[in-house]
């Protein structure tokens, strides 16, 4: 029976339990794929790309979004401009670490649902199945181990799930167990194969977290990109992780701030942390789609079609807005209020994992992106 | 495997409540039913008091009237979060499944101070008293409810031909048409179009809410008919109500909830068979939905004894207080920075911020999605510390029987009884796949 007086009296909050206990295997160090570095950012929410990619020398721009600030905008080519919440992000256009490819989109259409919208970016196309592309490209490379990618932050990510393991782990945990609590985890968990992969991770990567930190809503992309860092430097080779906030369906004019702030501090933090690798890193941040090119009642932007993709990284070759522009005049809208998509913002994905991974234009069209056609070779990669 | 034993764990917060064990289907509807009677913990009319109480005191230049008002809205927030796993905790199992079910169906974050106060409102007063009775009848609560008009940015769309909507030049906002059709009733596998969006949006443009609650505003209205999945209607409340009607009552509809009931309660890939009959259950009682949870209940697939499902860390913490006994008085002496660390900032840390979820589709059904490396670290290191506080009261032996019966593996049983210490002993308990899976 349990006790009333305890259960009364005795706190429910954590404190620290026992302990640091040295922790079952260490990590092998394995043969690596090569020496290029590959992060992944999922915009979740569709960016508003006509906003932070602002096509001002389009005479049709500021006339469709009266009350949406287009002040301070930094310019780009003379056509287009950066959001300011993305000056951190100026010095890197400047040195060429900095693309951006505009009228954008996956084959996703018409129904504008986040979700949908989300699942074909990160698997790769509609109906090609369950698991994310990062997830078949990995299965081509050679040399992989578990190490080899990293899905960061507390989400289960499509992009990278699949066949292949991959490492999952978010900078705000810890694990300590004394030894003879972990062996009678380890085999109450060999009954269920999940339970059991969970728990294995989780005991090898408590050990690699040194100091697990608590990242705070404003600044948990830096602490994400910080921890991605960290493994980037190591044997991983490709990190993937997530920045909500997007849906910037009111007052865009301070909604959508907050979230570039959080991508573009994502950005200098990764550049900052990888040091000498940043010069071998390219950054894909991928939005599910764009918004309507018309503001909507509410000085926000509903779902919409042609959206703008960001890259950034020492290994680009950067300075370069990518993609023919379709121009805004209705007749050029698609279904008469949306961007019109003139590129598919996989195959920029594509063409990056092709300069960084032994990975052939065929293999990329057939497998990783079933059905894609890539087309000619944007230069996005130096 | 009992029966009793499988009802509690697949349709309830698991075994060890203090309750009489409900385990034939007309006792677990028994449960709905009751569930949808219980009292909510505020009027819908006080939460919103609260709520302009705050923005008043916002307003004031004096630094301690503001933080006045900052408290008072935290503790209406520990106000909902205790009286929520009061209910979860002590409630009729499967209805108290069923309100958390629907809230989800019907996703409102708790996203800034007036969400925040609405949120669980929604739940309260809008979800709860319909569990047991007609889903048109639930649909029409929630779509009314100024928690969902603002969450879904209805409140700020306007008819554009509409008088506001000449003299303002500002126009539809599409969020709540789509996801109604989306997520809330035909669901996105269905046909309908970019147009049945648009029209849906146009048609629902009169919807608004004030300092009273929801608000009809005729001058938002967008003139003329609109045609949603082939129907017309116009802009005028019963125009509304009606399209909503015949929304819910849609075939695919009828699919859409089924499949989702099975997918939540039971998991897998939906038995095709099954989906067919509940559906058919729904469509013929014209979304009953006590008759639905009857045909979900009448299945062998219900009866399983394979558990497929993982709990959230919701039910994991609710499942546990469970095993230890706890009860609506001991969860009032909870002191609210434990309800804050040891619970809402331990759920957290397993992947679920309670109240808020990222987006309108809810929370993720598939077992991968919590039982990840850091998701299971979390429940772990939760587990050991529950433990620590509850082992003067229990013995491990004990607690695993009180809480699995006769679903504890032999695998288990001998890990518990070769557990070194007493916390270790619950806490294996707490953890294994057996308490973690439904």
């Amino acid at each position: 029976m349990q006790s009333r007086r305890n259960f009364l009296t005795r706190s429910l909050a954590l404190g620290c339990t026992a302990a640091a206990s040295p922790l079952v295997t260490p990590i092998t160090l394995a043969s690596t794929p090569g020496d290029a570095r590959l992060v992944v950012i999922i915009l979740r929410g569709a960016m508003d790309g006509l906003d932070v990619v602002r096509p001002l020398g389009d005479p049709y721009f500021a006339g469709l979004r009266p009350s949406l600030d287009l002040a301070g905008s930094h310019d780009l080519n003379g056509f287009f401009a950066l959001h300011p919440a993305l000056d951190a992000l100026m010095p890197l256009w400047r040195s060429g670490e900095l693309s951006i490819a505009h009228a954008a989109s996956t084959p996703y259409r018409d129904k504008r649902s986040h979700f949908d919208g989300q699942d074909i970016l990160e698997t790769g196309g509609a109906g090609i199945g369950k698991g994310g592309w990062l997830n078949r490209a990995l299965s081509k490379l050679p040399g992989t181990t578990s190490e080899t990618a990293f899905a960061v932050g507390r989400e289960n990510l499509l992009l990278l799930s699949g066949d292949e393991n991959y490492s999952a782990w978010s900078p705000d945990s810890d694990l300590d167990l004394s030894p003879q609590a972990q062996l009678l985890l380890e085999k109450v968990y060999e009954q269920d194969p999940l339970f059991q992969q969970a728990a294995a991770r989780a005991m090898e990567l408590a050990d690699l977290t040194d100091k697990p930190m608590s990242p705070r809503r404003a600044g948990r992309a830096k602490a994400l990109a910080k921890f991605a860092a960290d493994r980037l430097r190591e044997d991983t080779r490709i990190a993937a992780f997530s920045i909500n906030g997007w849906d910037t369906h009111a007052n865009q004019n301070n909604t959508l701030p907050r979230a570039l702030g959080e991508l573009s501090s994502a950005i200098t933090t990764l550049k900052a942390e990888l040091g000498a690798t940043w010069g071998q890193t390219a950054v894909l941040c991928l939005t599910e789609f764009g918004r309507t090119v018309h503001e909507n009642g509410s000085r926000g932007t509903d779902h919409g079609t042609g959206g703008a993709a960001i890259f950034a990284g020492g290994a680009l070759k950067g300075g370069h807005v990518l993609g023919a522009w379709p121009g805004l005049s209705d007749g050029n809208l698609y279904e008469k209020r949306d961007l019109m998509p003139t590129s598919d913002v996989r195959s920029y994905a594509a063409w990056a994992m092709n300069a960084l991974f032994p990975l052939g234009k065929s293999e990329l069209q057939t497998h990783i992106f079933p059905g894609l056609e890539m087309y000619g070779n944007p230069g996005l990669i130096l | 495997m009992q029966r009793e034993t499988l009802a509690q764990i697949r349709f309830g917060y698991g075994l060890g409540g203090n309750r009489p064990i409900a385990s034939s289907k007309s006792a677990l509807l028994g449960e709905a039913k009751e569930a949808s009677r219980a009292k909510p913990r505020a009027s819908s009319a006080d939460r919103v008091k609260v709520f302009l109480n705050y923005r008043e005191a916002r307003k004031s230049e004096n630094e301690s009237i503001q933080k006045k008002a900052r408290q008072a809205l935290a503790r209406n927030s520990m106000n909902d979060l205790r009286a929520v796993l009061q209910n979860a905790v002590a409630g009729p199992g499967f209805g108290e499944r069923l309100v958390q079910f629907w809230s989800d169906h019907f996703t409102v974050a708790a996203n800034g101070p007036i969400l925040r106060v609405l949120a669980p409102d929604v739940a309260d007063n809008a979800i709860r008293p319909h569990i047991a009775g007609r889903f048109p009848d639930m649909l029409r609560a929630v779509t009314l409810h100024p928690g969902m008009l603002v969450y879904l940015n209805q409140v700020q769309s306007f008819g554009p031909n509409s008088r506001a909507g000449k003299r303002t030049g500002k126009g539809l906002n599409e969020n709540l048409a789509r996801e109604i059709l989306e997520l809330h009733t035909v669901g996105v596998g269905s046909s309908y179009a970019q147009s049945d969006v648009r029209s849906f949006a146009n048609l629902l443009t009169g919807l608004s809410a004030d300092k009273g609650g929801f608000k009809f505003r005729k001058g938002l209205v967008e003139p003329g008919q609109h045609t949603v999945l082939g129907r017309d209607y116009d802009g005028q409340l019963a125009g509304i109500t009606q399209a909503l009607e015949d929304i819910a009552l849609h075939p695919d509809t009828a699919r859409h909830l089924a499949t989702k009931l099975i997918v939540h309660f039971i998991g897998g890939t939906p038995d095709a068979n099954h989906v067919d009959d509940v559906a058919q259950a729904y469509l013929a009682s014209k979304g009953d939905l006590s008759q639905t949870y009857d045909a979900l209940l009448d299945h062998e697939n219900a009866w399983g004894e394979t558990f497929l499902k993982a709990k959230t860390p919701f039910d994991f913490i609710i499942s546990s207080l469970r095993a230890a006994g706890a009860t609506k008085a001991d969860i009032d002496q909870i002191k609210p920075s434990e309800l804050r660390n040891g619970v809402a900032g331990a759920m957290q840390l397993m992947g679920q911020q309670i109240f808020r979820p990222a987006g309108p589709d809810g929370w993720d059904e598939a077992p991968e999605a919590w039982i990840t490396p850091p998701g299971l670290a979390a429940r772990i290191k939760w587990a050991v510390g529950f433990s620590e506080r509850i082992q003067e009261g229990h013995d491990p032996w004990d607690f695993l029987k009180r809480a699995l019966g006769e679903a504890a593996s032999p695998l288990l049983q001998f890990a518990v009884a070769g557990s070194e210490s007493r916390v270790e002993g619950l806490a294996l308990t707490l953890v294994s796949p057996e308490f973690n899976r439904r």
